[in-house]
């Protein structure tokens, strides 16, 4: 109850007429870069930073975090429209909401992607208003080996989830664990894989991979089956959103599973790109039919998005609370903190409050009105699919090119981009995932640190990963989630053995 | 009136080409490279520095940050070679300028750098977890020592401060640690506040919010001085009650990293003074006081010779660490 008391404050704090535009520009400069693939939520806030410096801290906040808002929205709109995610964390949301909008379904695909991301974002800022001191408590438990479990759950999740082959699965994650490898080891000190290229010391960013490996690859594509894209005859009505709308609570178990899914990545440090691709693995392993996944299912759309923006709401606790940026925005906007004169740490609560219940109550406000926003911009963007390939796909070409560049303003970026581009263009060609790929060099070398630091910790002893109920547990749901699908493979064998030999008999 | 016309423009004409001779002014938008991804130690640094010129007008020209964080922020000190004899790259680092190239393989010499100015130093302190059963640094080594190696020191990425602090407390106690790295001062933090680890040598400010919360606590600062005053962090005692680590009685005075602020080669040594001024002028401002003393660092400008000296005595005394541990790659 006293956090609801200080909710109804933050309240009072974020309500003024001064904030809420704010948050209407924050939220419609987040959809503008989180729309543009490569400029993403880091380089927004660190763009937008140096004009906070004047401003006092809670203003500075909300300014800042409706920009994030708005680019996590933005992220999902190119993954539904072109099959290139805006941010790593939509790439899940590229498997039917892409499909979707081929099938004409652009706008209740881009409706379901937004409710459902506003309702993700609720359940983490519910979460965050009622359980804050327990979570904070509660993620101090977490180290080394829980950290790696936690990453080797999201990847365990994964393999096996079928679509390719596993083994063309393994290969595409290798890969991306390769490129995840690049540059300087936190845990040796030593420059790796670099064969003494500069460009090569910061490693390669995930952010240039998905530029290239959906965006360019997916035009490669589109160029070679004739200079157009599907569903451009899409019909875009207002009220389909309102009729999406009304679909929404028909989904309200794929709704639940999902925010607890991404409150869990968010508040452990697996991030919203590991909990939007774990969300959609548990919905396709879950679902009755889950032929259905990668063809257009609404479920495939809302699962991963829910999860996203869960665990993107969830991640601010952690560094409010703790100090551990959640996320390469989170650590940008930590240096803010900084700026303001605050220090993000346990006490930040006690000190001031005005400003961590301000900043809450702005990211129920922010949501509301991120919500509100992108639902209006649904039929605009839905139309986009009416102009001719012909002019909007060099645009896109031009975009990719240019995001590829912001990223770390490196002009060998853009090379590195056209590269993945050709890969991303064979990996269809031979019907080899990129999901995978994506996925090991966002929390690839993150789980090769854990994982070191744990060998480190134990002297080199496996059974660290069940020292404890918690890094226990969390191992055990990874092996069954790893199993599940080989004793199902495996049971099914069997049945056909069986059935083969009554038959003889 | 002709006539006066030309005198005049005589003037103006001496005055145009007096003018660059006499100081060397930014012509067009001066980037500040940070050597550290963006919410880090340097990253702060330079952006406190960047609010603080703009607030008080201290240069004409805009000034646009760029992160370049790689390979330990190697990128950023390689991106200030490529930059040569350009006056617009400002290059903001610490002591990793002119050491990061005696432990990795890299595309850049300290030579490769000009040195404009020192800002600070961080200090560098032993902390244990809050209900460690050590209340002082010396009772803390002693039982190091008693069970070798099976004690965990935190710090930030192999070979870098953190773990040449470490090496240096070991060479001179005969204690043994288990050293893990993380990712940053910021994890080694919230691992120490957890209890994973038994203690950690992070800066000042990458512990403050777990000292306040009573999650750790310090033992000794590696200072020849006490810190500043300052306000109490927790239970009434502040920066200042720290013991130095001379006072507990361990036989290494000193460990600092200087923030530091650099040109690329052969710039106009011109340049180079415009910048010191610069930082001068933001070293005496009362934001920089009120940053350096949030912080809990060390205020001290050093320009010049100052400057180049104290970079000598450090990178000497670091080095004979990276050579003992058997780091050195060159």
């Amino acid at each position: 109850m006293e956090n609801f008391a200080s909710l109804l404050h933050g309240f009072e704090v974020a309500l003024t007429a001064h904030h809420i535009a704010l948050m209407m520009a924050g939220v419609l400069l987040g959809i503008l870069v989180g729309v543009l693939p490569g400029l993403g939520a880091p380089n927004g806030v660190s763009l937008m930073l140096p004009l906070t410096f004047t401003m006092d801290p809670v203003s500075a906040i909300i300014l800042l975090t409706s920009l994030y808002w708005g680019a996590l929205f933005g992220g999902s709109t190119t993954s539904v429209l072109f099959n290139i995610p805006g941010e790593p964390s939509s790439v899940a949301t590229t498997f039917d909401g892409h499909p979707m909008a081929k099938q004409g379904r652009a706008a209740e695909a881009l409706s379901f992607a937004f409710l459902s991301a506003g309702f993700g974002a609720m359940a983490g800022v519910i979460l965050i208003t009622l359980l804050s001191g327990w979570v904070a408590r509660f993620a101090l438990k977490f180290s080394s080996p829980e950290y790696f479990a936690v990453y080797f759950m999201t990847f365990a999740s994964f393999v096996g989830l079928g679509g390719a082959s596993p083994f063309k699965t393994i290969v595409s994650m290798a890969m991306g664990f390769a490129f995840a490898t690049i540059g300087m080891d936190s845990v040796s000190g030593n420059v790796r894989l670099t064969y003494e290229f500069d460009v090569l010391l910061a490693g390669v960013s995930f952010l240039i991979a998905v530029i290239g490996l959906f965006g360019l690859g997916e035009l490669l594509q589109t160029m070679e089956e004739g200079l157009r894209f599907d569903g451009v005859k899409a019909k875009v009505r207002p009220r389909d959103v309102l009729l999406t709308a009304l679909k929404l609570p028909r989904y309200w178990f794929a709704l639940l599973r999902s925010s607890i899914i991404g409150i869990w990545m968010g508040i452990t440090p697996g991030g919203p790109t590991a909990a939007s691709f774990m969300s959609y693995a548990m919905a396709k392993r879950s679902s009755r039919n889950p032929e259905k996944f990668g063809k257009g299912e609404p479920e495939g759309v809302i699962s991963p998005e829910t999860a996203d923006h869960a665990a993107g709401s969830a991640a601010m606790l952690p560094m409010l609370a703790l100090g551990i940026p959640g996320s390469a925005t989170a650590a940008v906007m930590m240096g803010g903190l900084m700026i303001w004169g605050l220090n993000p740490g346990p006490m930040l609560f006690v000190e001031r409050p005005d400003f961590v219940w301000g900043l809450i109550a702005s990211m129920y406000l922010g949501n509301v009105v991120a919500v509100i926003v992108v639902l209006a911009t649904v039929p605009l963007f839905a139309s986009i699919l009416r102009i001719p390939f012909s002019i909007i796909g060099p645009a896109i070409v031009v975009v990719c090119f240019i995001g590829a560049y912001t990223v770390a303003s490196k002009e060998f970026d853009i090379w590195l981009a056209l590269a993945f581009g050709l890969v991303g263009y064979f990996f269809k060609k031979l019907d080899y995932p990129i999901a995978p790929l994506v996925l090991a060099m966002v929390i690839g070398d993150k789980a090769e640190d854990a994982f070191r630091q744990s060998m480190i910790f134990s002297q080199g002893s496996l059974s660290i990963f069940w020292s404890n109920p918690l890094v226990g547990s969390l191992m055990a749901i990874a092996l069954a989630l790893l199993l599940f699908p080989l004793l199902g493979s495996a049971r099914r064998g069997i049945r056909k053995l069986t059935t083969a030999r009554a038959a003889k008999a | 009136m002709k006539k006066f016309t030309i005198a005049a423009s005589f003037v103006a004409a001496s005055f145009a080409m007096a003018m660059p001779a006499q100081a060397w002014q930014p012509t067009k938008p001066i980037e500040f490279v940070v050597a550290s991804g963006p919410g880090g130690g340097t990253d702060n640094f330079a952006r406190i520095i960047q609010s603080i010129i703009t607030k008080h007008k201290l240069v004409e020209q805009p000034i646009v940050v760029l992160n370049k964080g790689g390979g330990s922020g190697a990128e950023a000190f390689i991106y200030g070679k490529g930059g040569k004899g350009d006056a617009h790259k400002v290059v903001f680092g610490t002591n990793n300028a002119y050491l990061l190239p005696y432990v990795a393989k890299l595309g850049y010499k300290f030579s490769d750098l000009t040195p404009v100015a020192a800002l600070a130093l961080d200090e560098f302190l032993i902390w244990v977890n809050g209900n460690s059963p050590y209340n002082d640094a010396k009772a803390y080594i002693d039982a190091v020592k008693a069970k070798p190696g099976s004690f965990k020191m935190a710090g930030s990425q192999s070979k870098d401060t953190d773990q040449t602090l470490t090496a240096m407390i070991q060479d001179a106690t005969g204690a043994k640690w288990i050293y893990v790295p993380f990712q940053g001062g910021g994890a080694a933090a919230t691992q120490l506040a957890g209890g994973h680890v038994d203690s950690n040598t992070n800066n000042p400010n990458e512990n403050i919010g777990q000292w306040k919360a009573g999650q750790v606590k310090p033992l000794c600062v590696f200072s020849p001085v006490r810190l500043a005053k300052g306000e109490p962090v927790h239970n009434g005692k502040g920066w200042g009650d720290i013991p130095t680590c001379k006072e507990a009685g361990l036989p290494l005075e000193s460990f600092q990293m200087p923030r530091t602020v650099w040109l690329p080669a052969e710039v106009p040594a011109d340049a180079v003074g415009f910048y010191a001024d610069v930082m001068e002028k933001v070293s005496k401002t009362p934001e920089w006081a009120e940053f350096v003393a949030r912080t809990a660092q060390t205020a001290r400008f050093m320009k010049g010779k100052e400057l180049t000296d104290f970079v000598a005595k450090d990178e000497a005394a670091n080095a004979k660490v990276f050579k003992d541990e058997g780091w050195v790659v060159n």
